[in-house]
């Protein structure tokens, strides 16, 4: 755009600011002195507005015309190669970062006078374990949402009942953990099929409304059933985990955890032990997930996330193709619930407010529909961004909302925006642009 | 043009139309048509817009369940099906394949995931509905490796090999049709139904359609095998005159006329309905 007919656009700005702002800022009624109403007139001010719309639509236009046009072209740039390369070596690090944290927590004595100091504390390690579990949620949640394409707005009620299954199994008939998880996961899985009964016919927003409806029912239900849940008051004395057998405790006696290694009785020990059970059970969650998106059952889910009357030409079972999803989705979500119950040994409805369900939901989207590294690392930026601006108190939501929506602007598609062929004639899979992929109707 | 084959010895139908009403509220969209489709034939169902034709063809595959009437589907091994008996996916289980008017294909997969779906009902029964594959234990593996034979001999046939693992909604709109009819294929069905597969390609790819759904008739078109009838709806007359059987001719919901290439060119009220003349052939629909 050339200067002549950028000055006219601006002037042409001037004058419609100059009509609005006339009336609106320029014209005013006060209260006089006297008491009675007495015009004042503000022309200074509707000079300066108009002056600033004029400046800032040259400023838009200068700005623009600097700028060439956009290049609509999908040829990869300087700076794909590495991090290709970089990308392909980037889940092995991050799993060895997770795998190897909780060693810093301790000091290493090498010999030779050479020692290790601890790096980390207790803090890291708590702060890990609420990672990883929302990675786990987040790569359970992505089954429902990212693969089946179902948009699932209560999937804390299946957290929260597994989390009710282990406590109550535990606290009345004392069993344990390991024969707990099991059954967490499977009560979950038929509340996921529960659920996905209703609403099989409904698709999109009317799906959102009826599984954020089910997720408030169970907490409520929790609420209010005091003689079964304890109500407000939550269920306390959850059994703390136990490392198959051997409970964790300060005293050292030989039927200890510390007692039968003969080590010297640490805390950290339970917490280094929780935090590699959550990692084991998030990385089952990953891999149930990759295998079964290679096999028909994943392939049906994510035509149906493509288009659902196709499914239907090509005869397969709409119906039980997305109570599997429902279920296998819930299921990891109980079993992350038995986990936190035993973690937290205290649980009450409040901690499975609708919140948790937007927080688990937005680290799926943020990460990319369908991509599991994307949900790992959207989980690391979600719930460690949380902490990261925790010094910052009522200020943080503010940051983080904004980095969020940056975030959606720059990605809208989430991180990883590219799904990965579940299988190849040619043997090299090919990254398939976000664009394409459909991101289900529900 | 190809000469249209006889129909087959025998009363060999593999699709027995009776009297099939469709009524949407007050609009009465497919008036007692009743028509058959022979074994190993192309029959083509045309007609103007507005005729019926998408209607019958989705009462025949399930989309729609129609008023009244039945659609009798008689397998190869002598099976008799009611179609408008069944759910909608149990249709394409008995041996009915569509392909839509829209293409609908799985556009953020490769053509190569697009045909493995296709092979869903075989290889979910391989994996041991799906907990059998997860713990590794069942016979998948070799089941997976004949569905991509089966999807490579498809792609090969429709010229789509090089394109194998480009997504389907990366492909030209000539081989997003040609995929959508391999992908029908690769459900092994007994009737192929194709909802104006010639609509948008130009005369060049018209002429390859037209070879390669002669080919699926006879069945050399991938796997050497049983041929596959083939119900087709179409607006391209060369197309329909140039590889039907036989032709059955739809207005306003019913049926005007039925018999070969020939005979339906030349019957005035084919002509009338298609110029849109006068209402003579009234009284004698549904003959």
């Amino acid at each position: 755009m050339n200067p002549a007919t950028a000055l006219k656009d601006a002037a042409v700005t001037g004058l419609v600011a100059l009509a609005l702002f006339t009336p609106l800022v320029g014209l005013r009624t006060d209260v006089s002195p006297t008491g009675g109403l007495y015009l004042r007139q503000r022309w200074s001010d509707v000079a300066i507005l108009v002056g600033l719309a004029f400046a800032g639509r040259l400023a838009l236009l200068a700005w623009r015309g600097r700028r060439s046009l956009p290049t609509a072209s999908t040829a990869p740039g300087w700076w794909e190669a590495p991090l290709r390369r970089l990308g392909a070596v980037f889940a092995p690090l991050l799993l060895a970062f997770a795998v190897l944290m909780p060693l810093s927590a301790f000091s290493w004595n090498l010999g030779g006078g050479f020692v290790i100091p601890a790096l980390t504390g207790r803090y890291e390690l708590d702060l890990g374990i609420l990672v990883l579990t929302y990675v786990m949620l987040g790569w359970g949640l992505n089954i429902v949402v990212g693969l089946a394409g179902l948009l699932d707005l209560g999937y804390v009620a299946f957290y929260a009942v597994g989390a009710y299954s282990y406590a109550l199994l535990a606290t009345t008939f004392g069993w344990s953990f390991w024969a707990c998880l099991p059954l967490a996961g499977i009560l979950a899985a038929f509340w996921g099929i529960l659920l996905g009964f209703p609403v099989l016919r409904l698709r999109g927003d009317y799906l959102a409304i009826v599984t954020l409806a089910f997720g408030e029912i169970i907490r409520i239900v929790l609420v209010n059933w005091v003689s079964f849940t304890g109500g407000p008051n939550g269920i306390s004395g959850i059994p703390r985990p136990t490392f198959f057998g051997l409970p964790f405790s300060m005293s050292g006696e030989p039927g200890t955890f510390a007692g039968f290694f003969g080590i010297e009785p640490d805390p950290s020990h339970r917490i280094v032990f929780l935090y590699y059970l959550i990692l084991g059970l998030a990385l089952l969650t990953n891999w149930v997930t990759v295998r079964l998106r290679r096999q028909p059952l994943g392939r049906a889910w994510e035509a149906l996330r493509e288009d659902e009357i196709a499914c239907r030409a090509l005869g397969i079972n709409i119906t039980t193709t997305k109570l599997t999803a429902f279920a296998i989705g819930a299921m990891f979500g109980g079993f992350a619930g038995a986990f936190f119950a035993t973690r937290q040994a205290f649980i009450s409805p409040e901690s499975f407010t609708f919140i948790e369900s937007a927080i688990v939901l937005a680290i799926v989207v943020l990460g990319g529909m369908g991509s599991q590294i994307g949900v790992a690392v959207a989980a690391l930026v979600m719930i460690g961004g949380f902490e990261l601006f925790r010094d910052l108190q009522e200020w943080r939501m503010l940051v983080f909302g904004a980095a969020m929506v940056a975030i959606m602007v720059l990605r809208p598609r989430g991180l990883v925006a590219s799904r990965t062929p579940t299988v190849t004639l040619s043997g090299r899979k090919r990254a398939i642009s976000g664009e394409l992929v459909g991101q289900g109707h529900g | 043009m190809a000469t249209p084959l006889p129909p087959p010895r025998g009363r060999n139908l593999i699709l027995e139309v009776r009297d099939l009403t469709m009524r949407f509220g007050g609009l009465l969209a497919v008036n007692q048509v009743s028509f058959t489709a022979d074994r190993g034939r192309i029959t083509a169902l045309i007609g103007p817009n507005g005729a019926g034709k998408t209607t019958v063809f989705n009462c025949i595959t399930g989309f729609y369940r129609p008023t009244s009437g039945t659609i009798l589907l008689r397998r190869d091994d002598g099976e008799v099906t009611e179609l408008q008996r069944q759910p909608g996916h149990r249709i394409a289980r008995a041996g009915v394949a569509r392909t839509f008017q829209n293409t609908r294909l799985f556009p953020g997969m490769t053509a190569l995931e697009n045909l493995l779906v296709a092979q869903h009902v075989p290889l979910m029964a391989a994996t041991g509905f799906g907990l059998g594959a997860v713990l590794g234990l069942s016979r998948y593996p070799r089941a997976e490796r004949i569905a991509i034979e089966k999807a490579r001999a498809w792609l090969e046939a429709t010229r789509l090999l090089d394109r194998a693992d480009d997504p389907a909604g990366a492909l030209p709109y000539g081989a997003q049709r040609r995929l959508e009819i391999a992908r029908a294929m690769c459900t092994e069905p007994a009737l192929l139904c194709l909802d104006e597969p010639a609509a948008g390609l130009n005369p060049r790819e018209s002429e390859e359609l037209s070879a390669l759904l002669l080919a699926i008739r006879d069945g050399h078109a991938a796997e050497r095998g049983r041929g596959c009838s083939i119900l087709l709806i179409e607006h391209d007359m060369g197309v329909v005159m140039r590889i039907s059987d036989r032709v059955v001719v739809l207005d306003h919901g019913r049926k005007i006329a039925d018999g070969s290439p020939e005979e339906v060119r030349a019957d005035p009220r084919v002509i009338a309905a298609y110029l849109g003349e006068g209402d003579e052939g009234e009284e004698n629909g549904g003959a």
